[in-house]
């Protein structure tokens, strides 16, 4: 599987190579009057790669990048550049810049003194060339002259993307940078956006509580929960592979179903679910005794007629009945009450090789093992629910 | 469907409410601003042989106007002078004061209103007669100052002007805080946390993004500042001595004591003249039309 390639874009892998110019923040915490933002926060992000900082409100992604900037003083813990300390560095002495959530455009100067600030302050004499450069780059050379306020969202977006490149930080922060895009303009910027990081070659940090978003442009997601990292990968090992509850549901939907861990064979941890005995490989188990919630994607469900031919090895679950049908077009999305009362989700692509289910149907429905993962039972189900589906 | 004839009633009763709502407005300004303009400039155009008693003639008479300059300029350059050290003064004060309410006051902030506010609740005259016993000669400040030796044995500060522009920028400051607060308080503070990302410390990022945001206050407040401070002469009368004397003693003498009014209404309208072109001259220098 494509995993195991790209277990060493991690971070984790980064944090031997002290001469280049990694992000490094160590125990980092920020407690406000009343609660903790962030707590105890450790982590890498290597130096060139486009990082997302994945949550829901609230998560503390927002502190965090705060502080990176500079523009909130951590309560303790420290942030690197490479060898450099920069934790109670001045936001104005730091090689960083950020696209701020609602541009912050200064409304009293035009496009290219927006452009040409940060140039300016460091005591660059002449702009002029940079300037337009940049504005080629984000293709906005005929808008020079005009004030931020006389540009559409996505306009003044493009200006403050190019008002913090044009300093060439050595980290460029992004909040929410697409919030206030439609959605059409939204994934245009997306593309746009990781074309552009590609292109200049900076560390991008990008903060975003849309896990389309995030999956689409990053390199490594860190997703936040509660102030704490829940888990950091690649965006497909996060996505095939969650570790826990809250990342199964914020990045995508899961059937979380419940079961007792029976033992092991080999490579592949035993669980029984509803008196079904399924297997799951040893590497997506991240539970050890006792029960646990047993998850698999929607669209790695496999459904068929009672009886019928399911391309799985696994076991065959009997006893479902289709629920609901959702047409979307390329796919459908089923919902099956098993048995023991649970409502599954099945989605399948409209291959066309069989007609659509309807609902009163009976079904059985099967899953390849190594797609499942094996979670701790301790945590809530529901973790995650509300907020991942953006989409 | 509606026909023409339905839609157009409706319509004439909607254009004339218009003018209904502006009539109450058009009365006031018209009895108490265009019919005492309009006779200010008669009077400033009187033939000045005349006399309460024998009246006066409409005489097209325009050497009031340089018979005024002549006679009077000295006070007209002391008025504006006066006015522009108030004005400066009310600046920096009120600046620094809006500037502490609008972004570091905190919960303080309405109070701290209420108190730049609050000298308004007594009348100006008596605030400016406190002022009197303030800056008297045997009083606590003339006192320290002989002490420290900043002012001579018989040194004072009554009757001079630093007692007058000390009494201008007291009575105006609230002039000059409240719009600036206004426009301070408008300002996105994301602004400044973006100017300090983008390499500016604090103090150019002050002089880059907010002293130009903050512009529409600071040409409302210099406007509401120094046009009343130059016109103004209880503070020159009650703070100052005949050598202090600025233009509005000057008129105000001319129309109660000598009933002169032609030199009086024509002095009026100089110092009317002069403000008119500085305040034009002024807004369109600091290119805040389109801000305003």
């Amino acid at each position: 599987m494509s995993q195991v390639d790209d277990a060493t874009t991690s971070s984790r892998a980064a944090t031997s190579m002290a001469a280049s110019r990694d992000l490094r923040l160590e125990g980092l915490t920020k407690e406000f009057a009343s609660f903790t933002a962030v707590k105890s926060l450790d982590l890498v992000v290597r130096q060139g790669t486009f990082f997302a900082l994945l949550g829901p409100s609230g998560c503390g992604k927002t502190t965090t990048l705060r502080m990176v900037a500079g523009l909130d003083t951590p309560t303790s813990g420290h942030i690197f550049l490479g060898d450099q300390e920069v934790t109670y560095e001045k936001p104005y002495k730091r090689p960083v810049n950020t696209v701020f959530q609602n541009y912050a455009l200064f409304p009293h100067l035009d496009i290219f003194e927006n452009v040409a600030f940060g140039l300016k302050r460091r005591g660059v004499k002449d702009v002029k060339k940079q300037v337009n450069d940049m504005l080629e780059l984000v293709e906005l050379t005929s808008q020079a002259g005009k004030k931020p306020t006389q540009m559409s969202g996505g306009q003044q977006q493009r200006v403050a993307l190019a008002r913090a490149l044009i300093n060439s930080p050595e980290v460029l922060l992004l909040d929410e940078p697409l919030g206030a895009l439609d959605l059409k303009l939204r994934r245009a910027m997306q593309i746009e956006i990781k074309r552009i990081q590609t292109e200049v070659g900076l560390t991008f940090i990008h903060v975003t509580h849309d896990q389309e978003e995030a999956m689409t442009m990053a390199d490594t997601i860190a997703v936040m929960n509660g102030g704490v990292i829940e888990q950091m990968g690649a965006p497909n090992e996060l996505y095939d592979n969650p570790h826990t509850t809250f990342v199964a549901n914020f990045l995508g939907q899961s059937n979380l179903l419940s079961g007792e861990i029976v033992g092991k064979d080999g490579a592949h941890v035993i669980v029984s679910m509803q008196g079904t005995r399924v297997s799951i490989p040893i590497g997506r188990a991240h539970a050890e005794t006792g029960s646990g919630w047993i998850g698999i994607r929607p669209e790695k469900v496999m459904i068929a007629e009672v009886g019928g031919d399911l391309d799985a090895p696994g076991n065959r679950i009997e006893g479902g009945v289709i629920s609901d049908v959702s047409f979307v077009g390329v796919s459908t999305q089923y919902l099956i009450r098993m048995p023991w009362g649970q409502e599954l989700m099945a989605f399948e692509q409209n291959t066309g090789h069989r007609g659509l289910f309807a609902v009163g149907t009976a079904v059985d429905l099967s899953w390849r093992p190594e797609y499942a993962f094996l979670l701790d039972a301790s945590q809530d189900v529901n973790a995650g629910v509300t907020g991942g589906s953006s989409s | 469907m509606t026909t023409p004839e339905d839609a157009a009633k409706p319509r004439t009763t909607r254009k004339l409410t218009g003018y209904w709502l502006i009539l109450p407005g058009a009365i006031w300004l018209g009895l108490f601003f265009v019919v005492p303009f309009y006779s200010l400039i008669a009077t400033s155009l009187f033939d000045p042989r005349g006399s309460v008693l024998t009246g006066y003639d409409m005489a097209w008479h325009f050497a009031n106007f340089s018979d005024a300059l002549r006679d009077f300029w000295q006070p007209l350059v002391r008025s504006l002078g006066y006015a522009a050290v108030a004005t400066t003064f009310c600046l920096f004060l009120g600046y620094v004061l809006a500037y502490a309410i609008a972004f570091k006051a905190g919960r303080w902030k309405n109070l701290m209103l209420i108190l730049v506010i609050a000298p308004f609740f007594t009348s100006f005259l008596i605030r400016t007669l406190s002022w009197k016993l303030i800056l008297a000669d045997d009083g606590w400040i003339v006192n320290s100052l002989q002490a420290i030796n900043l002012l001579g044995e018989n040194g004072r500060l009554l009757a001079t002007p630093v007692a007058v522009i000390a009494g201008l920028t007291y009575n105006f400051l609230p002039f000059m805080v409240l719009p600036l607060y206004a426009s301070l308080e408008k300002i996105d503070y994301r602004l400044i946390e973006a100017s300090s990302d983008l390499y500016a410390s604090p103090i150019r990022g002050f002089f880059k993004v907010t002293w130009p945001l903050s512009m529409p206050g600071v040409v409302a407040g210099t406007l509401l500042t120094f046009i009343p401070s130059a016109g103004d002469y209880i503070n020159a009368q009650l703070l100052g001595s005949p050598n202090q004397r600025m233009v509005g003693n000057v008129i105000q003498n001319l129309f109660t004591t000598s009933n002169d009014y032609a030199a009086a209404g024509a002095l009026s309208m100089i110092l009317m003249l002069i403000i008119v072109a500085m305040v034009l001259l002024y807004v369109r220098k600091s290119g805040t039309e389109e801000l305003i």
